[in-house]
């Protein structure tokens, strides 16, 4: 059995919470004393049923606007997987908290109401799961019951989603017509669709796979150097973290970044245990032949797929915070566990992400989304999005803050 | 990978990313499964060195006397330091006063103590067993949540969490509770404890008690528990499925002496673990309020 996130962006009217509370009423996942609490709320729906927004908007300002603010996280578990949905605002002003859910999903379910069909907030939703690298869209056009279930409708609207996706270079695109009020295609076939030949969300989510590619281009950041320094491990030293992406196994020729020293993987350990190779997002402890100088924040890569090491480099840019970005500020570069001072050059553009038309104003605000370029005090170890997203991410914090104000996707290299 | 071995890694992760980031940390333990769990993990995240934090227990003193045995043979087991904050220090010193009556619990006394021993040992990092499956307020929270000086969470200044990076950047003063565990749930725990063999307090499983039935919840009957007249005592097999304060803890009927047992009673439960905590049934929003008080 293995884990699949997912996120569901939107808000109520949407009919997101009643497609989550479907899902998890209808596979047992809800327990009597959260029912109770629901009744005890007494949060109804204009047409008398329960409310079951209630169960994932968790903070008392969410329950008394009515609203989703920031991400909740929901857990339920079939026969055939566990699942964590990342239930996110669908609003603009809350674009940085989906941000956060979509970050750690590997599918979104962007949710079309049949009446309304690509709107805005598709367009806006679709836009962060595609500079997010999310690795599948689902579609979920919801509230067939209120057009009849017409095939019509569903054909009309994926074909508009198609020309969108297209723009988005959003690959392998899937779509189900449902009603989550009725629960049409949610846990069982509907018999009301008799057009529709794929499956049930359930299932669908059962089933779902993402190719895994042998690129070998692992990368391993060093969170921590294990060193007993005891009697009897006097010369033990492992470099433990987490490794990022496929390939990585004993007798590795490996180049560490950015110091450009050379050896090879000698061991892996896990607890105590030996591995002779490590998996993807696999925490494990490596040991190199050489004594080499390194410590966290250092990354080692496998030495026949390097990865970059530069100071000037370009970015999207996803701006979190309420102070626009300041170009004359010094801000922290987070990407992995290295914390490198940069500072932001240019903007080249901001992308209005309702149109996605680009827009030539060099203010970079809150939920804005940029294109920027980048100069670091030292080199910053990474790759291209389009080489491998996974090591293309970091994080910006504004050192007086402290806070986490911005998102960065590096794209290329300076020009 | 399998569903557990990706938790698991993940959890490996983000302690060492607390290991990574912070001077001071420290491991917040209270003789439950789920901060047990926590100790399993920290030893696959560090050893063969020793553990770059402390455990810290914050002791209400109405404890169950197998969590105190436990946890004394668990510090000795492993040999890595352990902490204690008393409640009854806070409450000697005047800065709480303790609840009177028969429903009276420290439980909302202890994050007094929490933040006095964060203050006292500068710790800038504690590591909580909390899990997001547990409570809707809790289902919110970032992995790593700051709170300001008093301790405090603020639900609508949290900072945005992307990817797996995680900014540990505090003033000082400031700390961050850090939640390895959030994306488990009380079943994957369990599971964990079974495939790992990870040893247990013995009030997890199911043994024979003296009972007393309040609000409808099994409540043991402890020196510390005012029992009167009205009180009808019984012996009962039960177990604990959460372990927290003795007045706040309420009892299951159980028959499940093994490990086996008790998941499969979790998988046919129709009653979530914190329906089982008094603590939470105050009113809808008493976790949401708690955490912005300091409580982890």
């Amino acid at each position: 059995m293995n884990i699949l996130k997912f996120i569901t962006a939107g808000s109520v009217d949407d009919g997101k919470s009643t497609l989550i509370g479907r899902l998890l009423y209808d596979t047992n996942s809800i327990l009597d004393d959260q029912l109770e609490a629901i009744q005890k709320a007494n949060r109804k729906n204009n047409d008398g049923t329960v409310d079951l927004a209630i169960l994932t908007d968790g903070l008392k300002a969410e329950r008394e606007q009515g609203i989703t603010i920031d991400v909740a996280y929901k857990y339920f578990q079939t026969e055939k997987r566990k699942f964590i949905i990342a239930d996110a605002p669908g609003h603009i002003q809350y674009t940085r908290n989906m941000v956060t859910g979509a970050s750690n999903s590997d599918l979104i379910i962007i949710l079309i109401d049949a009446r309304k069909g690509v709107i805005e907030q598709t367009k806006r939703h679709s836009f962060l799961a595609s500079m997010l690298a999310l690795r599948k869209v689902l579609v979920c056009i919801n509230k067939m019951d209120m057009v009849d279930y017409s095939e019509d409708v569903f054909t009309t609207i994926r074909a508009d989603y198609e020309r969108l996706a297209e723009k988005l270079g959003l690959e392998g695109v899937d779509y189900i017509p449902v009603s989550a009020l009725k629960g049409d295609n949610i846990v069982h076939a509907s018999q009301a669709m008799p057009w529709y030949k794929g499956e049930a969300l359930l299932s669908y989510l059962e089933a779902v796979e993402f190719p895994v590619e042998q690129t070998n281009n692992w990368r391993f950041p060093v969170q921590w150097v294990v060193r007993p320094q005891t009697d009897e491990l006097h010369d033990y030293r492992g470099y433990a973290g987490r490794v990022v992406g496929e390939g990585l196994k004993v007798g590795d020729e490996i180049l560490v970044l950015p110091s450009e020293q050379r050896s090879h993987i000698s061991a892996i350990e896990l607890a105590g245990k030996e591995l002779s190779q490590a998996e993807d997002a696999q925490s494990v402890i490596i040991h190199l032949a050489d004594q080499l100088d390194i410590s966290r924040g250092d990354i080692i890569v496998n030495a026949s797929h390097p990865a970059l090491a530069e100071r000037h480099f370009e970015a999207k840019i996803c701006w979190f915070d309420q102070k626009p970005l300041d170009s004359n500020q010094v801000y922290l570069l987070q990407n992995h566990s290295r914390l490198s001072k940069v500072k932001i050059q240019e903007v080249f553009y901001k992308v209005d992400i309702n149109t996605h038309e680009l827009l030539y104003d060099e203010i970079i605000k809150l939920n804005d989304i940029g294109k920027v370029a980048i100069k670091a005090a030292e080199e910053i170890v990474f790759d291209l999005y389009a080489d491998n997203p996974k090591n293309a991410r970091a994080i910006l914090i504004d050192p007086r803050s402290n806070l986490t104000v911005g998102a960065l996707i590096i794209e290329e290299l300076a020009s | 990978m399998d569903y557990l071995d990706h938790l698991e890694a993940e959890a490996i992760y983000i302690l060492r990313e607390v290991a990574g980031q912070f001077e001071n940390p420290a491991l917040l333990f209270s003789g439950g499964k789920d901060s047990i769990t926590l100790v399993h993990l920290a030893l696959k995240a560090f050893r063969p060195g020793k553990f770059p934090f402390p455990l810290v227990h914050i002791d209400t003193g109405h404890n169950f006397p197998e969590t105190i045995s436990y946890r004394d043979w668990l510090v000795e087991e492993i040999g890595e330091k352990l902490i204690v904050g008393y409640v009854q220090d806070s409450i000697d010193a005047g800065k709480v006063v303790e609840q009177k009556g028969k429903h009276a619990s420290r439980n909302a006394l202890q994050t007094v103590t929490l933040l006095d021993t964060i203050e006292k040992y500068g710790f800038d990092a504690c590591i909580g067993g909390a899990r997001r499956d547990e409570e809707k307020a809790r289902a919110k929270e970032r992995i790593f949540s700051v709170r300001d000086e008093f301790g405090q969470w603020d639900p609508k200044r949290q900072r945005p969490e992307l990817w797996n990076i995680f900014n540990g950047k505090i003033h000082k003063g400031e700390n961050v509770r850090v939640f390895p565990i959030s994306n488990w749930t009380e079943l994957d725990v369990w599971n964990y404890i079974k495939r790992e063999k990870i040893a247990l307090p013995s009030i997890y499983f199911s043994h024979e008690r003296d009972v007393i039935t309040r609000n409808g919840q099994l409540m043991a009957a402890a020196p510390f528990m005012q029992i009167d007249e009205t009180d009808h005592l019984e012996r009962k097999s039960v177990r604990f499925r959460t372990v927290g304060d003795i007045t706040c803890t309420a009892a299951v009927d159980s028959q499940a002496t093994e490990l086996e047992d008790i998941i499969a009673e979790i998988k046919a439960s129709t009653v979530s673990e914190r329906g089982a905590r008094m603590d939470d049934k105050v009113s809808e929003a008493a976790m949401e309020e708690r955490k912005k008080a300091g409580y982890f």
